[in-house]
């Protein structure tokens, strides 16, 4: 009987091999496949269970993972949260994550491929993989003037306030507000995770947006100097000093009547021709339709495509909105624009750059918000490089005249709450109307000092508790955007 | 003669002091893996680490003095293979306890590892001569046939997840087929080298394959087909598929006639396809076997929670395994189980589930090696049958688990937890023990005077039954 027992054996070791060659086939080919399967919450709890690494300004982290005695083993805590939200953005079990949270995910959850040492070391040591750390660009001091200021406006505020710095593109500040408490998303207590997110998501003044990227509203007369800066570039007019059209009112092309007819709200722009100071300081709305119509709307739409419209530019946060100029307008569409209104949109963080791109003599530096990736142990693994974003979006003499005119409008225009003794500021104010009924938004951009720019600042107040009469850019934008100036000159 | 006498001349050493080695071993995995379980889950070695693994070794060894005395030329691998698969297998189950909260299975197979243990020992001390079991051929056989009944009996019948394999009385539920595997296992074994000329022989010759008389086949072949007719009321796939395997493996050794391999898997494949077609319940089974995503999730049965599961942890585990306490293999039901190699998997990862794997194919080799040098054609058999019971079991279970066939829910030896398994598997190795210690022994001089009267005795023996 012993050749069928050696059959038997063989048949046997058939058997073994069959086994052994499907669980190598399960656990090691076929093993990312499955850990990658939508409904695979092994995997999902492992991650949230994870030493996430932490998101820090300055020193002090804003987003970090403390150890907690529960299943998941690390609470995700935000120890500034209201004023840091926006960037942070959330963590959440059931609903995914926004902001740095969820653009740098794989930094943080240590899966990033440049922290591929650091977790070699993890798996020989047998820790669990740590995360890695994410360094903002965020200047604590313009952070916290940005978020005061701002928040100290009557009634429940709805803004923004993004600072950059001119020569490299970072992001100094970022606020928004109506802001939350990403703590209260973090929680392991899912239903009152559950309760506090359908208070967000019901909430009409949308406090999960960050207003600094996400949401675009008409610019109104900050955008006047995309405008000036059109004119300038197109060569018939050279200088601060130059006349330019000015007079009580404007009837746009193509137009008849009120509707097509734009005045100055009262300022004085003189009846012919003003110098572009003036026109600048006191926001002619006359003057800068009609140069906008001069200058016709390729010329405005490649201005503004130069300075960041109509193209998505941030990386490691998002996802952001798209600051539009309109294609195609006709004249009087053209005139329309050149004050900010008609299809015209932008973020703060769009105003920023026009703003920074002036300051840096006609540069525009790539916006960025990550300064560095950094290992568990605090090793710099990678520095987000600076960038061009668009090498002469004004030429130097351009953006020089354009100083010039904001300086003015400081100085002795409407951008005068913005001043700081001692130093040369550049502003520009921006009251955009955005139906007859709303509330105008007030915007307000400047840069500082002015012959050496450290900071360029843009704020927007989409609503807040003041008389409709007071609103105006210089008057609650100005003290807002001095503030985080001074917070990053001193 | 010269080459035949330098074989008969061939002595097998003894190797106790090798089995001692390696259950000490044995030993090492099973407590330190205990250790591990502690160190993974809550932090710190258990504090009763001493009194469990005191309790794990004194089994150990006193198996060990039990067949150092009374089998002292038995395999010296099997003991140490099955000591660290039942130390692992504890551990496993310790650390699903400790996830649950509040269960306590593995202080429960720890205390049927116990009864195991005694079972093994009384085998060995009762047992001298593993042919002695051929006496009870039919005895056993009508056991094994009650056995499989019983839990179809009102009152004492239990049905468990869509199988009605279990019988309850008082605090105590096993499930009877486990010891009904072996006793058939001896029945066959019993008849079939008895009747293997006839079988062999006898007969008519249809389309190329020499039939056997009914009345040398009938009998077994009824009592097999009544063992499988109750294991398809009961809804018992696995067994089913598992004395159907062992019935053709055995018929084949006997016989020595592969046609019978080739009848019996054209009547297997018929089987399944009718099976498959006619019981929703296979049905459900292949299945879940062919797409298991389509079970599982929202919206679905979720009938395929169980094996989705099973290959989540086991991808989740990888090459390595997540190490113990680091990946939740509770998310598997019956992870304790049919299912516990899949926490295996997730845990110790592929090379834990190899390393199982490999264990378990010394085993079935070690068995089969008996069968190969067992000197009588009764130990052959039940050495071979006990080997493909084993081999059949571990694959139909573990080729379950891991989608490779479908899931026909078996436990896995000595790592599941369930008492009567754990139970009958200790008598399995006891059996084979015996055999391989009947095969190694020294044959007896015949040809020198008897030394005394115990010699005299064995010699009388061997003469008598061969």
């Amino acid at each position: 009987m012993n050749k069928p027992i050696r059959t038997i054996s063989i048949f046997c070791l058939v058997l073994f091999l069959a086994l052994m060659a499907n669980v190598t086939y399960l656990q090691y080919f076929r093993a990312d496949d499955l850990n990658d399967h939508a409904g695979n919450a092994r995997v999902f709890n492992a991650a949230y269970s994870r030493e996430r690494g932490s998101i820090i300004v300055g020193r002090d982290p804003v987003a970090t993972s403390r150890p907690i005695d529960d299943q998941y083993k690390y609470l995700r805590t935000y120890p500034q949260p209201f004023k840091y939200a926006p960037l942070t953005g959330y963590f959440t079990y059931a609903y995914g994550a926004s902001g740095i949270e969820r653009s740098q995910n794989d930094v943080l959850s240590g899966e990033d491929d440049r922290l591929f040492v650091t977790r070699l070391v993890d798996l020989l040591s047998n820790d669990g993989t740590q995360g890695g750390n994410v360094a903002l660009t965020i200047d604590r001091a313009a952070q916290d003037a940005a978020y005061e200021a701002l928040s100290a406006l009557p009634g429940d505020v709805e803004g923004s306030v993004v600072a950059l710095e001119p020569r490299t593109g970072k992001v100094l500040a970022m606020v928004s507000l109506p802001t939350y408490d990403p703590n209260k998303l973090a929680s392991h207590d899912f239903a009152e995770v559950n309760k506090y997110w359908a208070e967000l998501r019901d909430n009409p003044a949308e406090p999960l947006l960050n207003r600094g990227i996400q949401k675009t509203l008409p610019p109104g007369s900050i955008f006047k100097l995309v405008t000036a800066a059109a004119a300038i570039e197109s060569g018939d007019y050279t200088a601060a000093d130059d006349l330019v059209p000015g007079g009580s009112t404007y009837q746009l092309p193509l137009t008849s009547g009120d509707t097509g007819l734009i005045d100055n709200e009262g300022r004085s722009c003189g009846t012919d021709r003003i110098p572009f100071t003036q026109a600048m300081a006191q926001s002619c709305n006359t003057t800068f339709a009609r140069l906008a119509v001069e200058v016709g709307a390729d010329k405005m739409l490649e201005q503004a495509e130069k300075f960041g419209f109509n193209r998505e530019y941030l990386e490691g946060t998002g996802p952001q909105a798209i600051s539009r100029y309109p294609e195609n307008a006709d004249a009087a569409e053209t005139g329309q624009s050149g004050i900010g209104q008609f299809e015209v949109r932008a973020t703060p963080l769009q105003m920023a750059m026009v703003a920074a791109g002036i300051a840096n003599d006609g540069t525009v530096m790539r916006p960025y918000v990550v300064d560095e990736v950094q290992s568990a142990d605090l090793d710099v693994v990678a520095t987000t490089p600076i960038e061009e974003f668009s090498s002469e979006a004004v030429s130097p003499a351009t953006a020089a005249e354009l100083t010039k005119m904001m300086v003015y409008t400081v100085d002795s225009g409407t951008a005068s709450p913005a001043a700081i003794p001692g130093r040369s500021v550049a502003g520009k104010t921006g009251t955009a109307q955005s139906g007859t009924d709303d509330p105008p938004y007030a915007w307000f951009m400047s840069f500082a000092p002015a012959d050496d720019p450290q900071v360029a600042v843009a704020v927007m107040i989409e609503s807040a508790a003041i008389d409709r009469g007071e609103i105006a850019g210089g008057r609650i934008g100005g003290p807002i955007a001095k503030a985080v100036m001074e917070a990053v000159l001193r | 003669m010269a080459q035949q006498g330098a074989i008969m001349g061939f002595v097998h050493r003894r190797r106790r002091g090798a089995e001692l080695f390696l259950l000490f071993l044995a030993l090492v995995v099973g407590i330190g893996a205990y250790a591990a379980v502690g160190i993974g889950v809550q932090g710190e070695v258990p504090a009763d680490i001493v009194g469990y693994g005191g309790w794990l070794a004194a089994l150990v060894i006193l198996a060990h003095i039990v067949v150092r005395v009374v089998a002292p030329y038995a395999d010296p691998v099997l003991l140490p293979l099955v000591a660290a698969l039942n130390g692992l297998g504890l551990a496993v189950i310790h650390r699903l306890d400790l996830a649950a909260g509040e269960t306590s299975f593995a202080r429960q197979q720890l205390t049927w590892m116990t009864v195991g243990v005694v079972l093994f020992i009384i085998t060995l001390l009762v047992l001298r001569d593993h042919r002695v079991l051929q006496r009870f051929t039919y005895t056993s056989g009508l056991a094994a046939i009650v056995l499989l009944i019983l839990p179809m009996v009102p009152g004492i019948g239990r049905e468990i997840n869509g199988a009605r394999i279990w019988i309850s009385v008082g605090p105590f539920s096993l499930q009877p087929g486990e010891i009904a595997k072996v006793l058939l296992v001896v029945t066959f074994a019993g008849y079939l080298v008895l009747h293997r000329d006839a079988l062999a022989l006898a007969g008519r010759r249809v389309l190329f394959i020499d039939l056997p008389r009914g009345r040398d086949l009938g009998p077994i072949l009824v009592m097999w087909a009544v063992s499988l007719g109750v294991l398809v009321l009961q809804k018992d796939l696995g067994s089913s598929l598992l004395f159907f395997g062992l019935f053709l493996v055995m018929l084949y050794v006997a016989t020595e006639r592969p046609g019978w391999l080739v009848v019996g898997g054209l009547l297997f494949m018929a089987g399944a396809f009718v099976a498959a077609t006619i019981f929703s319940h296979v049905q459900t089974r292949v299945n879940l076997w062919v797409d298991p995503f389509a079970y599982y999730g929202e919206g679905t049965s979720d009938k395929g929670r169980q094996i989705v599961e099973s290959m989540f942890g086991m991808a989740w585990g990888g090459l390595i395994g997540r190490g113990f306490g680091e990946g939740s293999p509770w998310r598997i039901s019956y992870a304790e189980s049919d299912f516990i190699m899949a926490a295996i998997g997730e845990e110790l990862g592929l090379t834990g589930v190899l390393a199982v794997l490999l264990m378990f194919g010394l085993i079935v080799e070690r068995a089969l090696r008996a069968a190969l040098i067992s000197r009588d054609g009764f130990g052959k058999l039940l050495a071979t049958g006990l080997a493909a019971v084993f081999a059949l079991q571990i694959f139909v279970v573990i080729g379950g688990v891991t989608r490779l066939i479908p899931l026909t829910g078996l436990t896995t030896p000595f790592l599941s937890y369930g008492g009567s398994s754990l139970v009958a598997n200790w008598v399995i190795i006891a059996l084979l023990l015996r055999i391989s210690d009947q095969a190694r022994r020294p044959v007896p001089d015949l040809s020198a005077e008897p030394e005394d009267g115990a010699a005299d005795a064995e010699a009388t023996q061997v003469v008598k039954l061969s």
